[in-house]
């Protein structure tokens, strides 16, 4: 039955190429935006360390003074350096990492390459976890440990592509990188690695690629080494180097790894606990307020993914349902305008279920078509994504599962906007048909 | 007009067709009211002036790979070169500069309790020359005089309370200073209770780093004659628009022939039209999608209007050739199917209005826009009347041309 369902529609199809057009290029641009903008919402919505991303929490203590304070406000986003490092120092988590991102100047002719120019790489003081916390892929080598940097010891980790940049190939193991005039001896190579979002520190955007030069956190503030990223410093004016121990300014991301519920809970209490001391030995002002969210928590308050990606999201589930309206509507023309072959048939028989099947039939091959031209403008919307040059446009691809997803859109869209044409097609009474005509 | 009844019982007879050419009008008008609006909203946000002589200024960052010693002889001896050159007509040297790569802000109070409340500012600090560099106009007071200038190597030295003789603020904080009369001569406290400065100046227009009309810092600014050095400020460089290539190019190689020694890497060396498109790329792509998206729907909208009311004129022959047998002109035929129209689009766009003030509502929430103004109402209305009007004048010719009597023997 099907197939003979399938020739009705195409002969249909046939009759009137007009509209038929007509509604296959509305389902394929409603389905082609709705998935172009669809797939750039997955790929900067995705979750950016998959099966790990709920044991990955974010601190956020309220260490800030009274004068600009609003009672329950979120605290702010960073830590001051004290605090992590006594955090750190307690270690009560699984595992947990301090750091700052770096904007540094590396000098070739230090490393091995006396002909090029200096030029700036993205850095990353970190301590000694955060490699395995980030699950920061190696290709040779690896970290360094916490009594490394404790010790501030001079050594550092850089992906492979700086790597290629300063010495012709991955392999610079146990070489010399200059960061500015100081010396550090490369321990390990990176992988290709790109966390999407740059979760573990949105100060520097939240597409921002990941780092090119690692190194452990104590020894870049013993060398004096420039740190980057959102500084917020309060209470006196006085502070001339935020990076001082003591400086009331937080500029320093913490994660803590708490693998089971009871952990989080027991962490929880700790960071209050912790923070109420503080307030007893005079150094925090307010109330305790502290956060410890998950990875996907972490971004959606900060709103990581653009407003604007939603509002296309939005701007084009609208324009599909617009879409689809006109093909109900120009789907049921095309049902009446059958009504005398629609008596006929049932005059021979035929169910109302056979006409309904046929009409849904009609409607789903519509669809598959239109959602093929969708794919074809996904495809093409999508690559027009790409020659956008901000950060995130690279990462919009279609993967298979779009694809599928393309597709089984496009049919149960049109399977939707068929179902009122084909329940009035089968509602249609015989009798006042054959006598019409 | 003294069709509207018949109009009206045939129409409840096509409830589910008339139904939704309703419903995709009223769509169509919600969402294109709201778009229109999203459209005008970017457009002035990209379109909001800066008050600088935006065409004519050249934006230089340079870096020091190891901390320099000399670092403000340094600094004059690049201000000193960079003046020197051909098609300069004036260089200053700031901290920061709008559609930038950092934006620093502070904390003024207005009296010297150090528990007031912050007015949350955007903070510029400039050496000599910057007030004509950037081409910024001043409404009230004056320009800094030359010893009022301090270098931040001094006065942000350690353990001391910096000192800042006074400040330049720009009107809207003028205005927040003081409402009524003039800001001119207050004294403002950006660091200690100790060392106020005094507003020597209000500047017509000064936006912050990062203008997006979001909130108060985004609006207020202040400039400290703070003489700041090439580690942490950009040299601006004013020239004729017509040589700012060539002048870039010579600027960039005496910053680098400057340099020997001490190696400095020139960060970033950009026009400002060049930062100020590139700031606001993301918001012109929105409007040129917004514009698509409101295009294809409206096209959509139309070709669904030409569908249906194609369908209707073939399924009313012989209504029609009934009416034109019985004396009906061509011209009232043409006329009913427009009225029809109407009537169908008017219900839209009434419903529509109702949609678009709710959309409206949760954008209002989810990306903290302003309400929908009331003149997107009629003019998303007249849009789309006109376009019904469009859609069906085809259909509509058609049923008015058929011949009475062929419709009439069922030939038509």
């Amino acid at each position: 039955m099907f197939a003979y369902y399938l020739d009705l529609a195409l002969r249909s199809f046939r009759r009137s190429p007009a509209l038929t057009l007509l509604m296959v290029i509305a389902i394929g641009l409603g389905v082609g935006a709705c998935m172009t903008t669809l797939t750039v919402f997955r790929v900067l919505a995705g979750d950016p360390i998959p099966g790990k991303s709920h044991r990955l929490f974010n601190v956020q203590l309220d260490a800030e003074g009274l004068r600009s304070h609003t009672p329950g406000e979120e605290p702010g986003l960073q830590l001051t350096r004290f605090d992590a490092e006594a955090l750190l120092r307690e270690a009560r988590g699984v595992r947990q990492v301090m750091m700052s991102g770096a904007d540094v100047a590396l000098d070739p002719a230090g490393s091995g390459a006396p002909d090029m120019a200096p030029f700036f790489a993205r850095g990353r003081w970190a301590s000694s976890e955060f490699f395995a916390m980030f699950e920061a892929p190696f290709l040779h080598g690896r970290g360094w440990s916490a009594e490394d940097d404790r010790d501030q010891a001079r050594v550092a980790v850089i992906t492979r592509e700086l790597s290629e940049r300063l010495f012709g190939s991955s392999a610079s193991l146990g070489k010399t990188l200059r960061v500015g005039n100081k010396d550090l001896t490369i321990v390990g190579v990176l992988a290709s690695w790109r966390p999407a979002p740059h979760y573990f520190d949105l100060t520097l955007g939240a597409y921002s690629k990941p780092a090119e030069v690692y190194a452990p956190f104590q020894t870049a503030m013993a060398l004096r080494l420039p740190v980057s990223g959102n500084t917020n410093c309060w209470g006196n004016n006085l502070i001339n180097d935020p990076r001082e121990l003591g400086a009331s300014c937080a500029w320093i991301q913490y994660w803590v790894q708490l693998d089971t519920p009871e952990q989080r809970s027991a962490y929880f209490a700790h960071l209050n606990q912790y923070s109420e001391q503080q307030r007893g030995a005079g150094r925090f002002e307010r109330p305790s307020n502290v956060r410890l969210r998950p990875v996907m928590d972490w971004l959606m308050v900060r709103k990581a993914v653009p407003s604007d990606i939603r509002l296309q999201l939005w701007l084009a589930f609208g324009f599909l349902l617009v879409c689809l309206t006109n093909t109900v509507g120009l789907l049921l023309a095309k049902c009446l305008r059958r009504s005398g072959e629609i008596g006929v048939r049932r005059a021979l028989g035929a169910s109302k279920r056979a006409i309904f099947c046929q009409f849904l039939v009609e409607a789903g091959l519509l669809g598959l078509v239109g959602g093929l031209l969708g794919l074809l403008l996904t495809w093409v919307g999508l690559a027009a994504v790409r020659l956008d040059p901000t950060p995130y446009a690279q990462l919009a691809r279609l993967d298979p599962t779009m694809l599928g997803v393309t597709l089984a859109v496009a049919i149960v869209a049109s399977l939707i906007a068929g179902l009122l044409p084909a329940w009035r097609a089968c509602q249609i009474t015989p009798a006042i048909q054959l006598k019409a005509q | 007009m003294m069709d509207i009844l018949p109009i009206l019982s045939t129409l409840k007879r096509h409830k589910t067709a008339a139904g939704l050419i309703v419903l995709q009008i009223a769509l169509t008008c919600a969402i294109v009211c709201n778009a229109l609006f999203l459209i005008s909203e970017r457009l002035h946000l990209i379109g909001a002036p800066t008050g600088m002589a935006e065409r004519e200024l050249l934006v230089i960052g340079m870096a020091g790979i190891v901390r320099a010693e000399n670092a403000d002889a340094q600094t004059r001896a690049d201000l000193q070169a960079l003046r020197g050159l051909p098609g300069v007509k004036s260089v200053a040297l700031v901290n920061q500069i709008p559609f930038g790569t950092s934006s620093h802000g502070t904390g003024l109070r207005t009296k010297p309790d150090p528990n007031q409340r912050d007015i949350r500012v955007s903070s510029y600090n400039a050496g000599e020359g910057w007030l004509e560099t950037l081409g910024l106009k001043l409404v009230e007071g004056r320009d800094f005089e030359p010893a009022e200038y301090v270098d931040a190597s001094v006065v942000f030295s350690d353990g001391v309370e910096p000192k800042v003789p006074a400040v330049i603020i720009n009107q809207h904080l003028a205005k927040r200073l003081a409402p009524d009369g003039s800001a001119l001569g207050r004294l403002v406290y950006l660091y200690g209770p100790d060392a106020p400065q005094r507003v020597v100046g209000v500047l017509e227009r000064l936006p912050s780093t990062y203008p997006r009309d979001r909130d108060e810092s985004d609006l207020n600014a202040v400039m400290q004659p703070i003489r700041g050095s090439y580690r942490g400020g950009n040299y601006v460089l004013r020239v004729e628009p017509a040589q700012r290539d060539a002048v870039l190019k010579q600027a960039t190689e005496t910053l680098v022939k400057g340099s020997v020694g001490i190696k400095r890497v020139v960060r970033h060396q950009r026009s400002l039209e060049e930062m100020r498109d590139g700031y606001y790329r993301q918001d012109r792509f929105m409007v040129g999608l917004l514009l698509a998206v409101c295009l294809a729907m409206l096209v959509v909208t139309a070709f669904g209007i030409v569908g249906l009311a194609s369908f209707w004129v073939q399924q009313r022959s012989r209504m029609i050739g009934t009416r034109r047998a019985l004396g009906a002109t061509r011209t009232q035929i043409l006329r009913y199917f427009q009225t029809e129209n109407l009537l169908l689009s008017s219900i839209g766009i009434g419903l529509g209005m109702l949609l678009a003030y709710a959309i409206n509502a949760v954008l209002m929430t989810q990306y903290e826009l302003p309400r929908l103004p009331l003149a997107y109402l009629p003019i998303g209305a007249l849009v789309l009347w006109a376009l019904g009007q469009l859609a069906v004048l085809a259909p509509a010719r058609r049923a008015s041309n058929l011949p009475p009597m062929m419709v009439m023997r069922g030939l038509a």
